[in-house]
């Protein structure tokens, strides 16, 4: 029986050990603050695996509930409170994020153990792990919305870890600064179902949400279909959220933050905080079909895109970050042709392999003295067999290959749109079958590069290479259990019913329903291309080392484009950054500089100065001045009254 | 006719007087150009039927005030000497000025008194009854705290003009009543056994 | 007194007020002509209060009259003692010399 106070307890108790390790560290040292807050999450994700074996796997399993902890506002008819809102998608996104949480927890006391302030870090992380927990329990918008910038908060923190290199700096701004354009979507969507249904909560938004299909609403002067325009900017908060296209420059970027971070925030949770959202607003988005075509579009781009540039990239954490964007791509076109619990489903095994993932290149790079070029690695597979083992079964996973998670939930989207009948559909089972081709290439690319041919670096670097302690590999070995058997385990999720009402598909979406009635040829294609990606990435990486350069320089300008990521940054640099740059210095030096602190601050003083020496002046010291003025008032008054 | 005559006379000298006491080198003449002002005052007073304050002014003002402030002049040396610095723009400003004001208060009081009306007496003058009988009556029966609060202004008064103008000067022996009183035997005596042949040195 | 009007009277005072005013802040060689002009001032209102009562057969006016009559001359006595004590002090009585209070 899971009652509502196991769930209080998952979401707090990481709060508690943050505010713990963070403002007690002086008296609880540095293994104190990793103590509490490990085990404070351990519990979280021991009660969440307890939680989702209840609600998920019993037979009797207990249906949806929503409990309120405390009224938060109430004002006129909007009524807020904090609370939890317990069913499957819920519980789903529990166990991934205490889970990953606590792998990453428990692999950071390794990772981290050499770092000064390993307290403030543990603390950050368990202060994502609550927000995140918050976003995902949260009953209403507004409290996912506070989640929802928690882990923006702490993804700022973390990926600004190491505050004193100037990359990370600017890469922890980057990612905020997006973020807020992005949550800008966010919040006027939540100020347009306020001002039109007048409330954010979840269940009354669902309940009432038929009664509402046809409503339109004038934004900007221009009458539009309430729920698309609600949709459309949910859905523009969820893409700055989880990178996807037009708003991915930021993730690669934030891999100037300690690794564990980037396994947890930027790969396994908080960027699929997006695709959460699309699911959980399912009713809603099922309204709104035109919005849930250029999600479609903007995933199945992304995947494709974000592949293309995985392709290219030289540091290993970036050829994983742009994998995760292309994932997550993945999962967007998932939820845009209405198969909301295949991208679930994806993102919990993604979150698997991509952490364990993460972790690995972690373990290389702790391995290989902090190196993150791949072109410096190579030969490590006898230094760290286990690592290499572990990256192994990340990567096949990654690519999609069978029996390891990452097959089934790739396999189900990309099935469902190619039976959702439509030439959206069709387009994205193209995109993600040639996505699929490069993932297995890139895959393959990383895991040549890294572990085999002659090793390119530092010499003395490879000399002292080694395995990782058992604090790193235990928990990815966990996590790599849970890329090999999570899609076997949890296939269940692709089917609409075992969601038990938490997610909704309209009627008209039949491409996960119709998804096991593809023709076999249809289904093994993906399959076949994988591994033609994969058999590929072996001749390039593995048997002719020398073709890489030659293809690329070959390519010439298409490969210089890609490899500086189809110029994203440079056009936004050119496009955003240098007219503010610009616009900033300018105000800088005028505004603030010469009107504010010149003429405002010490303009004041000055006027303060001189107008003292004037009246300083008029206090002569003589009674007859005195009297003078007093008589020269009087006069005046004399003249106003009469007068 | 005779007491408007009087009238103008007694406002003219009074007039003059007053120009005379704003404009005398010698603040002697001040004083003695304010005696004559005061006595012209009384003199209207008297006219206009109020006997007591005409007679009060004269004793008071010329007997005291104007006695007092000769005193003041004749112990402090008011040098008549002094430099004036007056600016020409000064001058002109403070008698334009008193001229605006002037034209002001004649505007006012041209409007404004006369064309009210009477405005009902709270305590009547009673024609056939002495001017300082009168006075009496209302003073030591409806004025009597303000009566009694005025005779502890001028008390205090008394009192600060001899605090402020009191010094102590050094070096004066005076007897201190409580000093002595308050004298005990430990202080004042000193027992000694002195030396055969040495006295007490 | 049938040609004499309460004007006339006001007029007068108005114009002993003006050249009590004037003497104040004309005057710089003493600060014992202020307390004159100072005087001439009171005396011009008592003047107004006089008026009116006679021309009001109101005897309230007189008993101000008294009334002022005795604050002036507490406020003369002071004035005079501040004078003395600014003269034992400063050795000087001139109007232009008391600017301690200059900014």
């Amino acid at each position: 029986m899971i009652t509502p106070e196991i769930v209080f307890t998952i979401v707090l108790l990481p709060l508690f050990a943050s505010i713990i390790a963070g403002l007690f560290k002086p008296y609880i040292g540095d293994k104190g603050a990793m103590g509490v807050t490990t085990t404070a999450v351990s519990i979280s994700a021991l009660l969440s695996l307890f939680t989702f074996y209840h609600m998920a796997f019993k037979h009797d399993a207990q249906p949806a509930f929503t409990e309120i902890l405390y009224n938060w506002l109430n004002t006129g008819d909007l009524n807020l409170n904090f609370g939890v809102m317990v069913d499957k998608l819920t519980v789903t996104m529990l166990l991934v994020v205490t889970s990953v949480s606590a792998c990453v927890h428990v692999y950071s006391i390794g990772y981290m153990h050499h770092d000064p302030h390993r307290g403030r870090f543990f603390s950050y992380l368990s202060l994502f792990t609550f927000t995140m927990l918050a976003l995902v329990t949260a009953p209403n918008l507004l409290q996912m919305f506070l989640g929802w910038e928690g882990v923006g908060l702490a993804s700022y923190l973390l990926i600004g870890f190491w505050f004193k290199k100037p990359a990370a700096n600017a890469a922890a701004m980057k990612a905020f600064i997006v973020n807020r354009v992005a949550d800008l979507g966010l919040l006027i969507a939540m100020l347009t179902l306020i001002v039109n249904l007048g409330t954010l909560d979840y269940a009354v938004i669902f309940a009432n949400i038929g009664e509402f299909s046809d409503n339109t609403f004038n934004f900007l002067g221009y009458d539009m279909h309430m729920l698309s325009l609600v949709a459309a900017l949910l859905f523009i908060g969820a893409m700055g959220k989880s990178a996807q296209l037009g708003f991915h420059t930021w993730l690669p970027d934030a891999m100037e933050g300690p690794t564990p971070v980037s396994a947890l925030i930027h790969a396994a949770t908080m960027v699929t905080a997006g695709v959460f959202l699309v699911a959980r607003m399912s009713p809603l988005f099922e309204f709104a079909p035109s919005v849930l075509e250029v999600v479609a579009w903007v995933g199945g781009l992304t995947a494709f895109f974000a592949a293309t540039i995985g392709l290219t990239q030289h540091d290993i954490k970036r050829v994983i970050a742009y994998s995760t964007c292309s994932q997550l791509g993945y999962m967007f076109f998932a939820c845009g042709i209405g198969a909301y619990p295949a991208a679930i489903f994806h993102l919990t095994t993604h979150a698997f392999f991509k952490a364990l993932l993460f972790l690995g290149a972690g373990s290389v790079i702790h391995g290989v003295n902090d190196e993150q070029d791949m072109r410096k690695m190579g030969a490590l597979k006898f230094a760290m067999p286990i690592t290499y083992f572990l990256m192994l079964i990340g990567s096949l996973a990654l690519a999609g290959v069978p029996p390891f998670a990452g097959f089934f939930s790739k396999d189900l989207i990309l099935e469902s749109a190619f039976m959702s009948h439509s030439t959206t559909g069709v387009w994205m089972y193209a995109l993600g079958t040639v996505a699929a081709f490069m993932t297995a290439f890139y895959s393959a690319r990383v895991f040549y590069l890294t572990f085999y041919g002659k090793h390119r670096g530092d010499k003395e670097a490879f000399k002292h290479s080694h395995e990782s302690g058992a604090s790193m590999l235990i928990p990815m070995i966990i996590l790599a259990l849970g890329a090999v058997f999570s899609g076997w385990l949890l296939h269940d999720m692709g089917n609409l019913d075992w969601w038990q009402g938490a997610i909704s598909i309209q009627s008209y979406h039949t491409g996960l329903e119709s998804a096991h009635h593809i023709t076999w040829q249809w289904k093994y294609l993906p399959l076949v291309i994988v591994c033609l990606g994969g058999l590929v990435g072996t001749w390039f990486y593995l048997w002719r080392t020398d073709l890489p350069a030659k293809v690329s320089s070959a390519l010439g300008f298409v490969y210089t484009v890609v490899y500086r990521k189809w110029l994203v940054d440079e056009l936004y640099n050119g496009l955003f950054v240098k007219p503010i740059k610009c616009l900033s210095k300018y105000l800088y030096l005028y505004g603030d500089v010469k009107f504010i602190d010149g003429f405002m601050v010490n303009g004041l003083g000055k006027a303060t100065v001189i107008s003292g020496m004037l009246l300083r002046k008029a206090q002569s010291g003589y009674i007859f001045h005195y009297a003078f003025v007093l008589v020269l008032g009087v006069c005046a008054l004399m003249s106003w009254f009469i007068l | 006719m005779i007491a408007d005559l009087l009238f103008f006379m007694f406002a003219s000298v009074l007039l003059l007087g007053a120009v005379g006491v704003v404009s005398a080198k010698n603040p002697m003449f001040s004083v003695l150009f304010l005696v004559l002002c005061f006595f012209n005052a009384a003199g209207l007073f008297i006219l206009i039927g109020a006997e007591f304050l005409g007679l009060l002014l004269m004793m008071v003002y010329v007997g005291a005030i104007a006695v007092m402030f000769l005193f003041v002049l004749m112990t402090v040396d008011m040098s008549v000497d002094v430099k004036e610095r007056k600016s020409p723009m000064f001058t002109f400003a403070s008698l334009a000025i008193g001229a605006v004001l002037l034209v002001e208060l004649i505007f006012a009081l041209m409007g404004g008194v006369a064309s009210t009306g009477r405005i009902a007496a709270t305590i009547p003058l009673v024609d056939d009854v002495e001017n300082i009988m009168q006075l009496g009556q209302v003073l030591f029966t409806n004025y009597m705290y303000p009566f009694i609060t005025v005779s502890m202004v001028l008390l205090v008064g008394m009192v600060g003009a001899i605090v402020l103008t009191h010094r102590r000067r050094e070096h004066v022996l005076r007897q201190d009543i409580g000093e002595q009183i308050s004298r005990t035997r430990e202080e004042s005596i000193a027992l000694v056994s002195p030396t055969l042949g040495k006295g007490i040195s | 007194m049938e040609n004499i009007t309460l004007n006339h009277y006001l007029t007068l005072a108005a114009i002993l007020f003006i050249v009590g005013v004037i003497g104040i802040f004309m005057n710089r060689k003493n600060i014992i002509t202020i307390l004159m002009c100072i005087e001439l001032i009171l005396l011009s209102v008592n003047i107004n209060f006089v008026a009116f009562s006679a021309f009001m057969h109101d005897l309230n006016g007189q008993i101000f009259t008294f009334f002022i009559l005795t604050v002036a001359a507490a406020e003369v006595s002071i004035g005079l003692a501040i004078l003395t004590i600014f003269y034992r002090n400063r050795h000087s009585g001139a109007v232009e010399d008391s600017n301690v209070m200059k900014g």
